[in-house]
């Protein structure tokens, strides 16, 4: 643990890891980025919340080129994200993402779902994929499902299936577009309690969620956006306890206060 | 009672539509496969190609596309298939051609129905691990679209089935060309048309009901 530690501040030392610079993204007459300017540094852990609608999950989508931008720029490490094709495949590669539906592949076991991307994307042997995606798989608590269909899970279970199968591919950052909103409320938890770990080990992460709790006790940053904009940037403590803006303010009182 | 059987070779003449069913399908799914593939493709010039040809393809009535394969390929354009001087193995393969170009069309649209069916998350989880568009699709998308339109295709292969009988307009040597040969000479007319139905009956009624067993089978689950 102390290692990680260690490691983790040197790697905030080398700073920015991901970097959007005025970002501007519309659908059809929809302006749902405007002017976004967003650093996230090395081991940083940044949650977006905001009311729906405000362009969150598509900034998070951004970030891996899922959705593409209309101007602006993104570099992932310094470099910045290239056109469609093989360069961009392998950018993905080092950005985890997990989705709201899980997603996993419907036809492949659990256990080929975390290891198709080290054998066809980091052409790691079949022997040594297996071995770390059932440590994985043992990391999330799933190990016993192994050779089980998705389907036969229950969805917090495919959601940390999904969190070993990002986790496959040794990220350098995970992006997680509401992992909890999908799932029954009892399932939350455990999957909060993976993604908690994550961020003590020192992952960089970029959480777009409505679980304030998750946001006070691992965030870094918390960073309010409303209507396509960056409305509010803070610690957690600071923007639960005193937001700045009157947005801030409404959007807390409807969700704080039941 | 089945004398008028005598003297002629049934089962040699299934035998070939036999040949040229297996043939024409493999061929068709290979061609259609490639043809779906086309027309998802985010090159603009391939998916023009693709819904082309498919467009043109399927609109074409089969016997015209394989009376062209003879008349038009073999003896205008000199496509012999490599067998210019044997006339039975060149108008074989010419059928075959002919089928797996016609076929192929629907192959394809069956398919590309089965890509629609897969959610987008399943193909955006794949680019998000870094799977290129090819890996995609090979390892992904077209397994699970396969398996929802294995009742589709096995429709497709019953029609390929009874449409090689149209290979009989050139003169090769399967059921539909027997047949005529034995209305021609025999008295029993009846009779040979319930043999030949039934023979294609033996084909078709296990193929439909193998790909149906397959297509619950395999069907995915989400």
């Amino acid at each position: 643990m102390t290692e990680v530690s260690a490691a983790k501040e040197d790697a905030v030392a080398t700073g920015e890891l991901v970097v959007l610079r005025s970002v501007n993204k519309h659908f059809g007459a929809l302006h749902v980025l405007q002017d976004i300017d967003l650093t996230i540094a090395r081991g940083e852990v940044v949650v977006v919340i905001g009311p729906s609608g405000s362009g969150k999950s598509t900034l998070c989508r951004t970030i891996n080129r899922l959705e593409t931008i209309d101007t602006g720029s993104i570099a992932i490490d310094g470099k910045p994200l290239p056109q469609e094709g093989k360069e961009l495949a392998r950018l993905r590669a080092d950005v985890g993402m997990v989705f709201q539906s899980f997603n996993l592949f419907a036809h492949k076991t659990v256990l080929e779902n975390v290891m198709l991307g080290q054998i066809k994307v980091r052409k790691a042997d079949k022997k040594k994929a297996e071995e770390k995606a059932r440590a994985l798989l043992d990391r999330v608590g799933v190990t016993t499902q192994a050779d089980k269909y998705p389907a036969q899970l229950s969805g917090g279970q495919q959601q940390r299936v999904a969190i070993a199968r990002a986790l496959a591919m040794d990220p350098k950052v995970m992006l997680f577009d509401e992992p909890t909103s999908a799932l029954d409320p009892e399932m939350i938890n455990e999957v909060l309690e993976v993604m908690q770990q994550l961020a003590r080990d020192g992952m960089t992460m970029i959480v777009v969620t409505h679980e304030m709790g998750f946001a006070r006790s691992a965030a870094n940053r918390v960073v309010f956006m409303a209507d396509g904009r960056i409305v509010e940037e803070a610690a957690p403590d600071q923007f639960f306890s005193n937001p700045r803006s009157d947005r801030a303010k409404d959007f807390l009182s409807k969700i704080l206060h039941h | 009672m089945f004398d008028f059987l005598e003297g002629y070779d049934v089962l040699g003449a299934f035998w070939m539509t036999v040949k040229l069913t297996a043939l024409s399908a493999v061929g068709s799914l290979i061609w259609g496969t490639l043809l779906a593939a086309m027309r998802v493709s985010p090159v603009p010039l391939m998916r023009g190609f693709g819904t082309t040809y498919v467009n043109i393809v399927r609109n074409i009535p089969l016997t015209v596309i394989i009376v062209f394969t003879s008349l038009g390929l073999a003896d205008i354009f000199g496509v012999t298939m490599g067998a210019a001087d044997n006339f039975d193995v060149q108008g074989f393969r010419l059928a075959v051609l002919g089928f797996i170009a016609y076929t192929a069309a629907f192959v394809c649209e069956a398919i590309r129905s089965g890509i629609n069916t897969v959610p987008l998350g399943q193909a955006e989880a794949a680019r998000a691990i870094g799977l290129n568009f090819a890996q995609t699709l090979r390892l992904i998308v077209l397994p699970q679209a396969f398996r929802s339109v294995i009742g589709p295709l096995a429709n497709v292969l019953i029609a390929l089935t009874k449409n090689t009988t149209v290979a009989a307009a050139i003169g090769v040597a399967e059921a539909a060309t027997l047949m005529k040969t034995m209305i021609e000479n025999e008295a029993q007319t009846l009779a040979i048309g319930a043999v030949f139905a039934f023979g294609f009956l033996v084909l078709t009624l296990p193929t439909g009901l193998l790909l149906g067993w397959l297509a619950k089978r395999l069907a995915v689950k989400r």
